[in-house]
């Protein structure tokens, strides 16, 4: 959920609570005041009668309410003593509305030449079911008229606010450490972001150095181990040439060496993908794909030839490319020599060359790869023999990709793997 | 033949020297800059095999004293580094040959005689060996006058055969000197068998006094019969 939206989610609950809170005081701060104004016009109506009942005593005789507002009856004295002005809430029949209706009624007692009186005032009264009916609808309406400027609020000034938070966010989405050193500027004023910026900043920083230093560092174990390995290699093969061996031991010796051997070609690989990704090939120039492709499929016909695998080279058209004709090499020599290493016997490989792109595919007995995988360093199947391959075939060919933005892409079709390497 | 090996790490050192001399070089050594120094003021080699890094200074400068002093030496510069910078300044400086360790010492052996031949060239570039010849300069064979047809990497093979002769060439330093040394995934050399077969056939039917011998199963030695 955005933040927009949640900012909302979260106000909208205690603006609720609020509104509803408001709502019931306001009633009834409301409610007393109407009672207040209505009890102070009876009192008021209360001297008036008595005052009128003084000079026209034709007030004493109005029994019922009638079409006027009071009621007098005479009451005995003992009873008229006891009577205190009451205010008291009672429904009354009303014609215009043809139902019973609430009204405020005064009852009170006077006395006029010695004769006690009881007195009844009545006023209508608010409707209070249609009064609260009202006030919850004016509730409701302030409520969603406060969550619509809220939205509004935040759309236009929330978003605004947030905008270098935003900005951030896709700097940092789109960092590659590979490729970046730092994320471009942002300009704000706010405290909160501009430490944000910092923490990002130091954290970059920090993960590049340690990416530069693990670079550094695995460029220079491969460089440290090409002496040893050199020693290695040098003395066993001296070894070799002793007249005194026993076959066991030549044999032994010699698979050390082969053991050597392939230690030397994974330090090889690790260099020259540490090479490939430190951009220390530079010698680009055009050249044309075809001749690199035919020059490779030379290079290797003889490890086709010796699996009796076919190799055929179709071609619609001259492809050239703009890279280090080594790095070229590599990359056709790789993706040639995958295809004939995983391939069956007597299978066969097609290398096609079509507009911008490069197609290397293979039949072979495996079943469809992991494309999220097999770009990894030291990914092998299981059927690949683990002791012939170094599994930095492929991503060096990706590195290579990667170095001049080609695209790579994996296909498996009835027993066939194609790779295409696209050069736009 | 003198060559100088100047190489600081001993065990190295020990392995080319005693490889050189079973060619029957006079071999010397230094293990760093000042001695190598000393050495090349008085003395002088056919050939030198120089690493880059030393310890009180680098090669190159060694190198670039060399070449300032106008001296023959054919320089071949052995270096941990191969990068190509270093490459093209090592050559640029006048190395004749640059090669990264780890190497084959047949690899070595074929690099050092190149160079060794190479200022010894009387107009003619070739190879000979009893009774057979191999023209570099026109990749041509001949067995007692006899030109004998050889493909592309049955010459190159007997090339660096001819280069290493009575010495042990594994399967592993033959491949990576006809098939390039960047080879993954192809430990597996056994397609080199039927290289090697057609060539001792070619050798036979010629009379050739020469023949490729297995070793162990594990290489071969080109000797004579």
């Amino acid at each position: 959920m955005k933040l927009l939206n949640q900012s909302l989610l979260y106000s909208s609950i205690p603006i609720f609570i609020v509104i509803s809170i408001w709502a019931v005081v306001f009633y009834s701060n409301m409610l007393d005041e109407i009672y207040d104004s209505i009890d102070d016009g009876l009192d008021n109506y209360k001297l008036l009668i008595i005052q009128k009942s003084k000079r026209d005593t034709v007030v004493l005789h109005k029994s019922e309410f009638d079409e006027s507002n009071y009621a007098v009856k005479e009451v005995p004295a003992s009873l008229a003593i006891n009577i205190k002005d009451v205010y008291s809430d009672t429904l009354m029949y009303m014609l215009n509305e043809e139902e019973m209706e609430p009204v405020r009624m005064l009852t009170t007692a006077f006395r006029h030449q010695d004769t006690y009186y009881e007195l009844k005032v009545i006023s209508s009264m608010v409707e209070e079911d249609d009064q609260i009916a009202n006030l919850t609808k004016a509730a409701i309406g302030l409520y969603v008229l406060l969550l619509l400027s809220i939205i509004l609020i935040n759309n236009f000034v929330l978003q605004k606010l947030w905008k270098p938070f935003y900005e951030l966010l896709e700097y940092l989405k789109s960092f590659r450490i590979d490729k970046d050193q730092t994320i471009p500027q942002i300009k704000t004023q706010t405290q909160e972001f501009i430490e944000l910026r910092n923490a990002a900043d130091t954290l970059i920083s920090h993960s590049v150095e340690i990416f530069n230093h693990q670079k550094l560092f695995i460029e220079n174990a491969a460089h440290e181990l090409q002496t040893p390995l050199a020693v290695i290699t040098n003395k066993l093969e001296l070894l070799l040439e002793e007249n005194n061996l026993t076959d066991a031991d030549a044999q032994t010796i010699f698979q050390v060496m082969q053991t050597t051997a392939r230690l030397v070609q994974y330090n090889k690989t690790l260099l020259l993908l540490s090479k490939i990704e430190n951009k220390q090939f530079s010698n680009n120039h055009p050249l044309f794909l075809n001749e690199i492709v035919h020059q490779v499929v030379t290079e290797l016909e003889d490890f086709a030839q010796f699996k009796n695998i076919k190799l055929t080279i179709e071609e619609t058209t001259w492809v050239e490319v703009n890279m280090d004709p080594y790095l070229a090499n590599i990359l056709v020599s790789n993706l040639l020599r995958n295809a004939i290493f995983h391939n069956v016997k007597n299978g066969h490989v097609l290398l096609r060359i079509e507009i911008g792109s490069l197609t290397v595919s293979n039949t072979s007995k495996n079943k469809k790869l992991e494309e999220s995988k097999i770009y990894e360093r030291y990914y092998k199947t299981k059927i690949t023999d683990k002791s012939k391959s170094t599994g930095l075939g492929l991503p060096i060919v990706q590195a290579i990709c990667n170095l001049y933005a080609f695209k790579i892409k994996y296909a498996y079709n009835a027993n066939h793997h194609s790779f295409t390497v696209k050069f736009t | 033949m003198k060559i100088l090996i100047i190489e600081d790490e001993l065990n190295l050192q020990d392995a080319i020297k005693k490889s050189l001399e079973k060619e029957s070089y006079m071999v010397e050594t230094a293990d760093d800059f000042d001695s190598a120094y000393q050495k090349l003021s008085i003395y002088e080699y056919d050939c030198i095999l120089l690493d880059i890094m030393l310890p009180n200074g680098s090669g190159l400068d060694l190198l670039k004293e060399l070449k300032e002093n106008k001296k023959p030496e054919n320089v071949i510069i052995i270096s941990a580094k191969s990068s190509l910078d270093d490459k093209v300044k090592g050559l640029e400086l006048g190395a004749d040959d640059y090669l990264t360790k780890p190497f084959h010492i047949a690899e070595l052996n074929a690099r050092v005689k190149a160079v060794l031949r190479r200022n010894k060239l009387e107009g003619k570039n070739t190879i000979e060996f009893k009774n057979i010849c191999l023209d570099l300069e026109e990749r041509l064979f001949y067995v007692s006058h006899q030109s004998i047809a050889l493909n592309r990497k049955e010459f190159d093979i007997l090339k660096y055969f001819l280069l290493n002769k009575n010495r042990l060439v594994t399967r592993t330093a033959l491949a990576e000197y006809v098939w390039g040394d960047h080879i993954d995934q192809a430990d597996n050399y056994d397609f080199i068998y039927s290289q090697i077969k057609n060539i001792r056939k070619k050798l036979k039917d010629a009379e050739a006094h020469i023949e490729v011998q297995a070793v162990y199963g594990i290489g071969y030695k080109l000797v004579e019969i």
